[in-house]
This record gives C-alpha cells, sequence and structure tokens, in this order.
C-alpha cells in the first residue's frame, strides 16, 4: 500500500485578463473576463513510505500546484489523492501535523529571537510531549552540529545556518513526510554537501519520505534515485534517472589524453567533438559500443596516457527533455 | 483540539510576539511616545472645540469627553491585537499566507496571535486618562454594575472594531487594492463614535447604528453610566446589553473569513 | 534641468497609475469630509455665541481640505524609505545629479499626481452636493492659487526634511511617526485656526504649517483679505527655504555620515 497515491488530479485556474490603458482600467473594473490555465492535467503517480522522489520541471509547469495539493493549501478540481490514508485538503489540521515543510528561501522561524524560542513555539503549535521533542530536538541539533547557534537571534544566522535550523524546525514534530521546496538556493557548497548528506541519511534511517523540488540537477544526482518531470501539467518522466538519461541522451564522453601528439583519429565508433592534439573529447552510445570497447580501440590507435569516462551532465539531459516536450 | 490548548497557544504567540518588540526597546519608547502624543492631539480637538461653542446638543464637555475615552481605549485594544489581519493584505500578495495553512492551528488564531503591537499603549493610556479625568468631573453614582458596563462597552468595542479588520483581510483575498475604504471605516468610526450620535443627521446616525454599529460601544453605554434620557428611546436593559452586538458583528465577521479562506484554497491565488 | 523634469515627469506618471487607490481615497474623502461637516453642524446648531467664522465657510473650508489633503506632509515617500533603510542610498550618489534635488523633485511629483486625481471630482461632486461655495471674489481667488504654490513648495520642502530625517532613525520611524499629526493639527486640517484659543493662534501664525492649508483656504473664502497675499506668501516662501537650507545640510551630514561607517 503506497504512502502517497495520486489519480487523475486535475486543476485548471482563472486568471484574470488585464487590459492595457486607461480605457481598458475601467472596463476592468465593471467587467472582468478570464482566461483558463490548466496548470494539472489529469497526473498520476504513487510514492512509498521510505522514498526519496526528485519532481522537476519548467517553472509554471505545474510543480507547486501538485506540492500545494498534496500538502492540503490547495483543493483540486477533479481527482483523488490520498495520504496515509487521508485526503490532504479535507482533513488539513490532521493531515498537516504529520508533514513537515522547508521552504528554500523563506525560513519559517521567528525573526528577532533565538532559534531555540522558533523550537520551543514549534513545539506548542505541533502539540509535540515534551519528552519526545526534547529526544528529538537534542539529536537534530547533535546531527546538524547547531549547538552554538541555538541562542543566536534568526536575523543573525547565514544562510546556511539558517537552512539546517529550517530543516531542525521541520522535523520537530516527527512528519513521516518532508516537503523540499528549493531548499539549496543561495547556499555555499559546504552547506550543501551538509544538507545533503543529512537528507540521505533521515531517509534511510528513519525512513522519512522525502519529496525534492528544485532545479539544482546536483541535488537531484546526489540524493534522488527516483525522478518525476513535469512539463505542461503532465508527468513526461517517473523513473529511476539512469533510466531516463538513457532514454533522452544515453551519449558518453570519453575523454582521452595522448602521449604523443595525434592529429587525426580515424576509424572508431564515436563521433569526435574536440581534438586539440593532446586532448580528444569523443562521444559514444553505450547501446552501440561499450567504453572498454570503444578505449581498446582508441589506445590501439596511439599510446594513451590517461582518460576518464563522463556523463553528459544531467542538465543537458533535462533541457533536452523539455525541448523535446515543447516547453 | 480543545479551546483550552488554543488559548495556551495563542498566548505563547503573544509572549513572542511581545519579547521579540522589546528587542528593540529605544525604538519601542520612542514609538510608543510618538503615539501617545498623536493621540493626545486628536483629543484638543474636542477641547478647542467646546471652549468655542460651550455645549453640544445637551452634552457638555465632560460626557463627552467620557465617550471619547470609552471608544479610545476600546479602539486601542483592537489596534494591539489586529496586526496580523491588518497586515493581511501584505501577506497574502507575497504568498505567505500558505505558511500558515501548513501548520496544524488555524488561520485565525495564527493572525490573531501575529503580533501585539505594544505601541499602541499609547492610546490606550490617552483614553484611559481622558476618561478618568470625565468620570471625576461628573458626579456619577457608580455601582458595581456601571463598572461593569464600562468593561463590558470597552471589550465590545474592541469586538466591533477587530470585525472591521477582519472584514478588510477577507477583502484583500479578493482585491488589495480598496483597503482604503475599510481604515477610513475604522478611523472614522473613532472620530464618529467619539460624539454622541444623536447629533448627526438621521440617515447618518442610522448608519452607525444598524451598518455598522459602533454607537453601540460608546453611545449607549454611556447614557446608562451617566443615567441621561436617550433621544432615541431605549431602555436601561437595552443599553447595559449593548456591547453584545460587537461581539455578534466580530463572529458574523469570522464567518465571511472562513468563507475567504475556502475561496483561496479552491483558487489557489 | 532637464533631468529633473523627466524625473517629476516619470514619477508623476507612476502615481497617476494608482486609479484604485485614487477611487478609494476619494470615498474616504468624502466620508471624512462629511463627518466633520456634521460635526460642526452639530456644534453650531447648539450654540448661539458668535463664532470666527460662519457656517457656510467652515463647510467650504472642509472640503477645499479634503480636495487637497494628499498635497500636505503627511506620509513619507515609501520607496526613499525603503532604501534608506537597505543602505541602498550609496547607489544614489552613482546618478549624475544632486541629490538634495533629486529628492525633491520625487517630492513635487508625489505631493501633485495624487491631488490631481482627486482633487477635480472632490470639487465637482461638493460644489453640486455638499455647499463646497465659489471663491469670494477675482481677488480672493488669484491669492488662493498663488497661495496654493506657495503650499505645494512647503509642502515638498517639510516632506523632504523628513525623508532625509529618516537617516537618522535606528529602525522605527523617528520625525516620521508623529510629524503627520502635528501638520494636521497645526495647518489647520483638524479644525480650522480661527477656532483655537487666540494665544495658541499667535504660537501657530509663526508656524509654518498654517502656510498648507489655513492660509489659501482663509484666502478663498475672502476670511483673509487678498491684500495680505503678500505677507502671507512670503511667510510660505520663507519657511520653505528654512527646510530646504536644514533639508540639504541635514543631507550632506547623513551621506558624509554613511560613507565613514559604510553603506
Amino acid at each position: 500500500m503506497p504512502q502517497i497515491v495520486v489519480e487523475n488530479l486535475a486543476k485548471t485556474y482563472q486568471v484574470p485578463i488585464r487590459r492595457p490603458g486607461l480605457w481598458g482600467a475601467f472596463t476592468g473594473i465593471a467587467k472582468r473576463s478570464y482566461r483558463q490555465v490548466d496548470a494539472l492535467d489529469n497526473i498520476s503517480f504513487s510514492i512509498d513510505e521510505g522514498e526519496l522522489v526528485g519532481y522537476i520541471g519548467p517553472n509554471g509547469a505545474g510543480k507547486s500546484t501538485t506540492i500545494k495539493i498534496i500538502s492540503g493549501i490547495l483543493n483540486p478540481d477533479s481527482g483523488r489523492c490520498e495520504i496515509d490514508g487521508r485526503v490532504p485538503w479535507e482533513d488539513r489540521v490532521a493531515h498537516v501535523s504529520q508533514i513537515g515543510v522547508v521552504f528554500g528561501q523563506r525560513t519559517q522561524m521567528w525573526w528577532d529571537l533565538p532559534v531555540i524560542e522558533s523550537f520551543d513555539l514549534l513545539r506548542d503549535i505541533y502539540r509535540v510531549d515534551t519528552t519526545e521533542y526534547l529526544k528529538t530536538k537534542d539529536e537534530l541539533v547533535e546531527r546538524l552540529e547547531i549547538g552554538d547557534l541555538l541562542n543566536v537571534p534568526v536575523r543573525l544566522l547565514s544562510l546556511g545556518q539558517r537552512m539546517r535550523c529550517d530543516l531542525v524546525a521541520a522535523l520537530l514534530h516527527r512528519p513521516s513526510i518532508l516537503f523540499l521546496d528549493e531548499p539549496t538556493v543561495g547556499l555555499d557548497s559546504v552547506s550543501k554537501l551538509i544538507f545533503r548528506e543529512f537528507i540521505r541519511e533521515i531517509n534511510k534511517e528513519r525512513g522519512l519520505s522525502v519529496i525534492l523540488t528544485t532545479h539544482d540537477m546536483d541535488d537531484i544526482e546526489a540524493l534522488c534515485k527516483r525522478v518525476m518531470v513535469i512539463g505542461k501539467g503532465q508527468i513526461l518522466s517517473d523513473g529511476p534517472l539512469s533510466a531516463l538519461r538513457n532514454q533522452i541522451s544515453p551519449e558518453r564522453l570519453l575523454i582521452v589524453d595522448f602521449e604523443t601528439e595525434i592529429s587525426q583519429l580515424e576509424g572508431i565508433q564515436a563521433a569526435v567533438l574536440e581534438n586539440d592534439g593532446h586532448r580528444a573529447r569523443l562521444s559514444f552510445n553505450p547501446n552501440q559500443i561499450s567504453a572498454s570497447e570503444l578505449i581498446a580501440q582508441v589506445s590501439a590507435l596511439h599510446p594513451v596516457r590517461d582518460l576518464f569516462v563522463e556523463n553528459p551532465p544531467i542538465e543537458e539531459t533535462i533541457a533536452r527533455l523539455y525541448t523535446e516536450n515543447k516547453l | 483540539m480543545n479551546i483550552f490548548n488554543n488559548l495556551y497557544v495563542y498566548f505563547r504567540f503573544l509572549e513572542i510576539s511581545v519579547r521579540s518588540q522589546l528587542q528593540y526597546r529605544l525604538s519601542f519608547v520612542m514609538l510608543t511616545a510618538a503615539h501617545f502624543l498623536v493621540t493626545v492631539i486628536e483629543f484638543v480637538t474636542v477641547l478647542v472645540l467646546f471652549d468655542r461653542f460651550g455645549s453640544l446638543k445637551g452634552w457638555d464637555l465632560p460626557e463627552v469627553a467620557f465617550m471619547y475615552g470609552l471608544v479610545n481605549i476600546a479602539f486601542s485594544i483592537s489596534d494591539a491585537a489586529t496586526r496580523g489581519f491588518d497586515a493581511f493584505g501584505t501577506m497574502v500578495k507575497a504568498g505567505d499566507f500558505d505558511r500558515l495553512l501548513i501548520r496544524p492551528r488555524s488561520t485565525v488564531l495564527q493572525l490573531a496571535g501575529q503580533e501585539l503591537t505594544l505601541r499602541r499603549v499609547g492610546r490606550f493610556l490617552q483614553g484611559f486618562a481622558i476618561l478618568i479625568w470625565a468620570a471625576n468631573a461628573m458626579e456619577i453614582d457608580w455601582t458595581a454594575l456601571k463598572v461593569g458596563l464600562v468593561i463590558f462597552a470597552v471589550f465590545g468595542g474592541a469586538a466591533l472594531f477587530a470585525g472591521l479588520i477582519v472584514i478588510q483581510a477577507t477583502i484583500a483575498f479578493w482585491s488589495t487594492e480598496s483597503l482604503e475604504v475599510m481604515n477610513s471605516l475604522t478611523y472614522g468610526g473613532v472620530a464618529v463614535t467619539s460624539y454622541p450620535v444623536t447629533i448627526y443627521r438621521s440617515w447618518f446616525q442610522n448608519f452607525f447604528i444598524y451598518v455598522v454599529p459602533l454607537s453601540t460601544i460608546s453611545y449607549f453605554p454611556t447614557l446608562a453610566i451617566l443615567g441621561k434620557p436617550d433621544a432615541l428611546g431605549t431602555g436601561l436593559a437595552f443599553q447595559y446589553l449593548s456591547p453584545l452586538i460587537g461581539f455578534g458583528f466580530l463572529a458574523l465577521t469570522l464567518q465571511t473569513w472562513r468563507f475567504g479562506v475556502k475561496h483561496y484554497r479552491s483558487t489557489g491565488s | 534641468m532637464s533631468g529633473y523634469r523627466a524625473l517629476i515627469s516619470a514619477r508623476f506618471r507612476t502615481l497617476l497609475q494608482y486609479r484604485s487607490a485614487a477611487i478609494a481615497g476619494f470615498t474616504t474623502q468624502v466620508f471624512f469630509g462629511l463627518i466633520f461637516v456634521l460635526i460642526f453642524e452639530a456644534f453650531f446648531e447648539s450654540s448661539s455665541l458668535p463664532q470666527p467664522m460662519s457656517y457656510p465657510e467652515v463647510v467650504t473650508y472642509i472640503w477645499l481640505g479634503q480636495a487637497f489633503i494628499m498635497m500636505l506632509p503627511w506620509n513619507v515617500d515609501r520607496d526613499l524609505q525603503a532604501l534608506i533603510r537597505s543602505g541602498g542610498v550609496s547607489y544614489e550618489l552613482l546618478r549624475p545629479m544632486d541629490l538634495y534635488t533629486a529628492w525633491f523633485s520625487r517630492a513635487v511629483a508625489l505631493r501633485t499626481a495624487p491631488v490631481a486625481l482627486r482633487a477635480f471630482p472632490l470639487l465637482l461632486i461638493t460644489a453640486l452636493f455638499f455647499d463646497l461655495t465659489a471663491p469670494e471674489s477675482p481677488a480672493a481667488a488669484m491669492a488662493f492659487v498663488v497661495t496654493m504654490i506657495g503650499a505645494i513648495i512647503l509642502s515638498c520642502a517639510i516632506t523632504n526634511f523628513i525623508s532625509i530625517s529618516m537617516m537618522w532613525t535606528v529602525s522605527g520611524d523617528g520625525i516620521a511617526s508623529f510629524a503627520p499629526a502635528i501638520v494636521m493639527m497645526f495647518s489647520g486640517m483638524i479644525v480650522p485656526i480661527p477656532f483655537f484659543p487666540d494665544w495658541i493662534q499667535t504660537i501657530i501664525r509663526i508656524l509654518p504649517f498654517s502656510g498648507l492649508v489655513d492660509t489659501p483656504y482663509r484666502l478663498y473664502l475672502g476670511h483673509l483679505p487678498a491684500s495680505d497675499l503678500g505677507f502671507l506668501f512670503a511667510h510660505q516662501i520663507i519657511w520653505s527655504f528654512a527646510f530646504i537650507l536644514l533639508g540639504r545640510w541635514m543631507l550632506n551630514r547623513g551621506l558624509r555620515r554613511m560613507t565613514v561607517q559604510g553603506g
């Protein structure tokens, strides 16, 4: 029995049309006309407990609409959704007690007071039993190393520190699902790594389901075995990242550094993207020739000093997916 | 969720708000002083006019000052407690309302607890001082019942003003551009009900008795306390119970608020 | 000069966009004007004591006040406030303009555009339905126009002064938080100046604020003789200069303080 079930979810927005000019402003006050925007076009998916899913798509694709519906904030026009046996928007209070959310750009903590005050207040808001709370809090504080920050007012924290505190804040009430909305925007590399490691651990150890929406493909690559891609209100792809890559951009790169200068590379089952005499970038399709076979071909031509194999950047894959679907 | 737990969380919210504001001690003192000064200046109007004209349709200065004090105390309480609703237009425009919906508490509780604007104590002190002065300047037969009525009227008035702010916030779900109209109703309402409602032309009177029943805060309770006969013919019973209308008004506006939240959750704007 | 003119024009046009705010403001002003008029009506009906102004004169005074209310220095330029708070004032120095004059130009737009939207409909409605009277004489009308110009200049000078004072506030609004109340009270917006006790009037007449409201409207009514125009206009201009000079000095001090302290 999956934890999150979404079936034929549909949502259309009525966007008021603004008419330009002075006359338009007056008629606009009297009579409003609308155009329909289909945000979600009958999408369906299910997520099991303990999965770590990436949810990506271009802006306006329907990502935030989906998240708002599953978190219970927004009602869909039609379709079914059940999370832990509840319908999110019908049982808002009960449902949101079991989920945690981290909004990337905005903190949910209270600005002028020390971090610990926000935590204590959240404990009261979520009605967490005191002993449970202390245990959870101490554990998370130690994990994310924010012990020194507890007495610091939120407004004095750096972005990386704030993100760590926001993660703790979102998990104090031991939710069963964690939503992460663009969590690493503006973070320095160290903070990003801390964040990824933490999410990975907590997902594995606690079986906490995680849904990550982001534009940062490094996050996706590092964390998500499963990726859902949404575009124009429809799910374009849902499955392991490797499968997506294989489907959209299967070619890989072989970069070769030669011992001595080489002018021509011929007779190999690969496209030569670049060759400056010392280093060549070759593109090949692993479905047609394996990496080791190609390496053998190249070495036969000329002595090789060093080489490495790369996947094309995931950004390219995703961009290609968008273009193919005319997004 | 039982009511005691919600009340507890409300007071926790207020505690956080008060402590946040006290972080900026100097600013708080200055703003409170400024607020006190501003509200004192407003009373100067009443003084100047009574100095020139002597009386107002059978009401003298201490009597009107008494009403003025009541209204200002009531308004200051509402003004201090409803900042969350007052600033709701900004919140919904910035998309921050979702942050409240993601929490397992009612939106009313969260908005009501968002801030207890301490500097409004400036207006409270002004109203209180004027009320005490006016009460002393008159020979009132104080009974426990009358004192109770003063408190009842103050809170009924606060509830009424709060109701106006809730309506203002509800409108923001549809349009954030007409907030000024509601603002004029609150501040205008303070000005109007500082004077006996009977001095105005009848259509104006009726608006402030039947449509926006602000006169129930000050006029009717004051009649009962001062023992003045009512030109409109109401009796003591009505006058003692009139603050209930303020509470009823607030309850009604909270229903419209719930309707507004429902609309937001189905259109997602 | 053309740079400042462009600034005024651009800002003016932006402020004209706020049409729905103007409509809402129109309703507010009719409402408040009505409240004041009715309160005065009740007072006049209660007493037969001689008053410094007649009831019809007070009515016109109040409606003129409401029609031109947006001209008063009752609020701060929100954008400037945000700019000063965020520390972005230093970026303003990158522009090839004298900063004080640039900000003054903004004030000119701020004090004229909203009025342009609201004054005409309000004057029309109140003349038709609420007993707004015409100027007492051609001389009175001319004196009114001249002192309105003086009032706008004075208002801009005060506005700019308040804006600049925000550079010294910690986190509250400083002068800006009680300036509106002082302006409203001593300009005559809330109670026409002649109603104040005589000894207070002497003080008020020296202060600058009466030049914003009381002076032009009483000239309009003929309550102040048009022959007083020279003296009254000079009063407005002298105070304008005082605020401008003080404002310039404060701005320079403020900028120097920022470049020393940083941002």
